[in-house]
């Protein structure tokens, strides 16, 4: 086998050294040095994310198990991002004293989850597509669970890895019909042997099940709230960004590569399952009192938004579906970061706990407007931009009153954020929460944050760059 | 930089600055931003003037056109005719008095006159836009601020008002982008580039059976804005619950929008469209016209009045936009003008008396022309204005419209302008109802002999206003001929259609 082609992995191979390091470190290192490891651990993942951006080989590997293009590489690029923007929100919850012996379990078990989902959007056979998201998913369950101290928070890590393994298991079931009657797992293999046969529709709608559960599409969207309550803060903003995300381009890929030929059976599914989503997530998050469920509802139904741009099956719909993830991840993050930096000073999760909260908090209120209009989809923030190329590519098929049926949701959407926004701005009351100030680290993510929300949508660079991408898998 | 991105930058440059100053400079921040935005305006229409005279005779003038998004061909294209200068005359007036009548503003200063010029900034956006997409992200841009400055700065049930104002106004958005989504991908029924600029779709003609689905989408999309019945209940319980300002950059600014968008987007794109709902909308819009002004009789709080006041005013537009001929149109473009200052002089002074005697219902008030004359006389002035007596704006703009409006022989658009005439009728009752009430006869109140007339500031925002509707009436002249001119290319191809 030649290995200097091994260098194609840069990515996944920077991350294990990484988590290596970082492994022995924490071997090594005396108890007090475990503070300086935090920062180690952020700044080795930041020099990380530097590297991706860096000129990459592109090519395959294994006889094409692993499979890198420009636009994977992009990919990886926006979720590593995003992860570098959740170390910096974590500092405040890390340091706590009850998280203080093991708060580099946190880095590694992150790392790994990482690492599953590059390796899945790499994937260049079902196989090796199982596995990165087995290693993306259990991790991620531990996390859930790291409040130990928490009766909750041990809830959702139980609910989360139950109900993964149930989706793992569809999948695979779907997996093993695909082998059975192409008999290839490789993609390449696989999409010259799709012929729409009723097994065959079956293995699709089976595949696109188990990554439904990830993305919380409705109705596999049941163990989202839950846990996104349950989970600390930070996890919560980490598995409904970056998770999502990451099975969102792995959904993608699939559908426009490998079950390209089977539109004619996805994409029905995905229209049904694109107004449930909207409507069933709208309807709920309107309910909420808890922000960080709210936050759950609202993401659901933002995953509803994301399907329309794969319904149009079109290379610009496509686009439109990563440039609204790299949106997303801005404008759900400067939301969660928000919000993790209020419950890690004053415990308070609740929407009515912010009533008044711009009288003390200008800034932290300030930037929650920002993330909440951008999550609605009001100009000139990204997500005006990315909503509208969303419906723009729905439209371009002459699929209008799907469209009609989106826009109306964003305007349900609309009032659930004003409501927050109400609640912050307008209500004014004698005891709002104290001024509260996050870690330097977390306010750096905040007003990296900010930038992209402002920046994003005005600067069109980013998305012809996204879209010239997406001619090019 | 050119002319026209400027009028968005001097807004975006104030509001930097006000972030900067403390509290009590803010307004005057603003006041001198506002007065810049108005020099340039006026400066804009002498070098409108000036090209023209030169003999510049395309369509838009001072135009720039930066490609923003190729693949979907979003253009940052602005430009300017007779129509959108009028409108912007009148934003930057509004703006500029606005400014002068929210002078007492205690409440968060600076977040007041900064939500206050995002809002400006979307208006102005807005008129100088060329491409439907920006003219869609500056209306929404206009429309936001709405719900803090009403749910923030306003009086009564605020909560209530500010969450219905935007969501309706949003919904109407989201007919507007199905709408606009559609006039996109129908620009090029040949083949060819699509495209969202409005000048080059209205050379094209978009297939008629897409016009059937998108035209209603459109028209109600900015209609909504418009106040076209039934879905104008938004308008009486956001303005009686902002505060001053805010009216009146809403109701003399903001639902010009709709009007424009209407008559400009909707009717003028989609000629075939427009005609076969003509009747539909017609309907509605009479009922406006006749509903607005007996709902106005009914009310008792000024606010109130002069919100359903203008309901029943600005379907006048919207109906003057269904004519089809080009002065119905002009009248169209007058009459948002017109109603734009008047009401605003309107929703001032309302927030003046309110300022002082902390009540706005009529009938707890009176005699109060012994005490404030200077507010008094303004007050009658306003609605004599209102009410379309000759030498003030009003006039000129209802009578072009119903000169336009008789041009149609069928017998059934000829019986609606009859009914939409006689709502001018019911307007001198209750305006004069209302002036006679709360000015006039014996002080009912006590408390209300020890109160002051106007502030130099409110003075400021009053006598300009009058001077402009004033103005206007005498001298319609030079500004009927500009619109008319503007419309002039537009409509030749309107009518070819």
């Amino acid at each position: 086998m030649d290995l200097s082609n091994i260098i194609i992995m840069r990515n996944e191979l920077s991350l294990i050294v990484v988590v290596l390091l970082l492994l022995m470190a924490e071997i090594f290192s005396s108890k007090n040095a475990r503070y300086m490891l935090l920062n180690v651990a952020t700044g080795l993942f930041a020099l990380h994310t530097i590297l991706g951006f860096l000129p990459a080989e592109t090519g395959e590997l294994f006889g094409g198990m692993y499979r890198n293009t420009p636009l994977i590489i992009l990919m990886k690029n926006v979720l590593n991002i995003g992860v570098l923007v959740v170390l910096f929100q974590v500092q405040g919850w890390l340091k706590k004293p009850e998280n203080n012996n093991r708060s580099l379990e946190f880095y590694l078990l992150t790392f790994s989850t990482l690492m599953g989902m590059s390796y899945m959007i790499s994937a260049g056979d079902f196989l090796m597509l199982y596995l990165g998201l087995e290693l993306a998913t259990i991790p991620i369950a531990t996390l859930a669970a790291y409040d130990v101290y928490r009766m909750k928070s041990t809830e959702a890590g139980i609910k989360l890895i139950l109900l993964a393994a149930l989706s793992s298991g569809i999948m695979l079931y779907g997996i093993s019909l695909i082998y059975g009657t192409t008999g290839s797992l490789y993609f390449n293999e696989v999409m010259g042997n799709l012929q729409m046969n009723p097994l065959q529709i079956l293995a699709t709608v089976f595949f696109i099940s188990g990554l439904a559960f990830k993305i919380s599409l409705v109705p596999f969207h049941l163990w989202t709230a839950d846990v996104y309550e349950g989970a600390p803060t930070n996890v919560t903003g980490y598995l409904s960004v970056i998770s999502k995300g990451a099975s969102v381009f792995v959904l993608i890929t699939i559908l426009f590569t490998v079950f390209k030929e089977m539109s004619d059976a996805w994409q029905p599914l995905l229209i049904v399952m694109a107004v449930v989503t909207m409507v069933v997530g709208n309807l709920f998050a309107i309910r909420q009192q808890n922000l960080q469920r709210f936050l759950a509802f609202s993401s659901i139904a933002q995953a509803g938004f994301i399907l329309l741009g794969m319904i149009s099956g079109t290379t610009y719909g496509m686009a439109t579906v990563i440039y609204f993830i790299l949106v997303y991840v801005f404008s759900n993050l400067a939301a969660f970061g928000v919000v993790s930096i209020v419950k890690n000073a004053t415990g308070k999760d609740n929407i009515d706990d912010y009533n008044g909260f711009y009288s003390t908090n200008p800034m932290l209120s300030m930037v929650m407007l920002l993330a909440l209009f951008s999550l609605a989809g009001i100009p000139p923030l990204a997500g005006f931009f990315g909503k509208f190329f969303l419906f723009a590519a729905v439209a371009e098929q002459g699929m209008y009153w799907l469209v009609l049926i989106a826009v109306i949701n964003t305007i349900v959407s609309l009032y659930y954020y004003l409501l927050v926004v109400k609640a912050i701005f307008v209500v004014r009351v004698d005891n709002p929460i104290e001024p509260v100030k996050g870690e330097f680290l977390a306010r750096v993510g905040l007003v990296i944050t900010v930038i992209g929300i402002l920046v994003i949508g005005i600067y069109s660079p980013i998305f012809e760059w996204v879209q010239a991408l997406s001619f090019g898998l | 930089m050119d002319k026209l991105s400027l009028l968005i930058w001097v807004p975006v440059i104030t509001m930097i600055v006000m972030a900067f100053v403390n509290d009590s400079k803010v307004k005057w921040v603003g006041a001198i931003g506002a007065a810049v935005q108005l020099v340039q305006s006026v400066l804009l229409l002498f070098s409108f003037f000036a090209a023209r005279e030169a003999g510049d005779t395309s369509e838009m003038l001072f135009t720039t056109d930066i490609v923003w998004y190729k693949y979907l061909n979003i253009h940052y294209a602005t430009g300017v005719d007779g129509v959108s200068i009028a409108l912007i005359l009148l934003t930057s007036i509004i703006v500029f008095t606005g400014v002068f009548a929210s002078w007492e503003i205690k409440d968060r200063t600076k977040e007041f006159f900064i939500t206050l010029y995002m809002l400006a900034t979307g208006v102005f956006g807005f008129f100088i836009s060329l491409d439907l997409f920006t003219m869609f992200l500056f209306y929404e841009l206009a429309v936001i601020p709405m719900y803090l400055l009403i749910g923030i700065w306003g009086t009564g049930p605020k909560e209530y008002s500010a969450m219905k104002l935007t969501l309706m106004l949003m919904g109407a958005s989201a007919f507007l982008l199905v709408g606009i989504l559609g006039i996109y991908f129908n620009s090029a029924p040949d083949g060819g580039q699509l495209t969202f600029n409005f000048i080059e779709i209205s050379k094209i003609d978009i297939p008629a059976s897409a016009q059937y689905f998108f035209f209603p989408l459109t028209f109600i999309g900015f209609g909504v804005l418009g106040a076209l019945y039934p879905f104008h209940t938004w308008s009486p319980d956001g303005h009686a619950s902002a505060p001053t300002a805010v009216s009146m950059l809403h109701a003399g600014v903001l639902m010009k929008l709709g009007g424009y968008g209407a008559l400009r987007i909707a009717v003028m794109l989609m000629p075939e469209g427009a005609q076969h709902y003509q009747w539909i909308f017609i309907i509605l819009a009479t009922i406006g016209a006749v509903y607005g002004a007996f709902g106005a009789i009914w009310q008792k709080d000024l606010k109130f009045i002069n919100a359903y006041s203008s309901v029943s005013h600005l379907a006048f537009i919207l109906f003057a936009a269904l004519m089809f001929n080009q002065v119905a149109f002009e009248g169209a473009v007058l009459q948002m003008i017109s109603h734009g200052l008047i009401t605003a002089l309107f929703f001032a002074l309302i927030g003046m008396i309110y300022s002082r005697t902390k009540t706005r219902n009529i009938n707890e008030m009176g005699g109060l022309m012994k005490v404030m004359p200077v507010l008094g006389v303004a007050y009658f002035i306003a609605g004599f204005a209102s009410l379309g007596l000759p030498g003030f704006s009003a006039f000129v703009a209802e009578m072009t419209i119903f000169v336009g409006a008789f041009q149609n022989e069928q017998m059934f658009i000829r019986v609606a302008t009859i009914l939409v005439i006689s709502s001018i009728v019911i307007t001198a009752v209750y305006v004069l109802r209302a002036a006679g009430t709360m000015l006039m006869g014996a002080i009912k109140n006590k408390d209300f002999e020890l109160l002051p007339d106007a502030h130099w500031y409110d003075k400021v925002a009053v006598f300009v206003l009058i001077a402009v509707i004033a103005g206007m009436g005498l001298f319609p002249n030079w500004l009927a001929t500009m619109i008319y001119d503007g419309l002039g290319p537009m409509f030749e191809r309107f009518v070819v259609n």
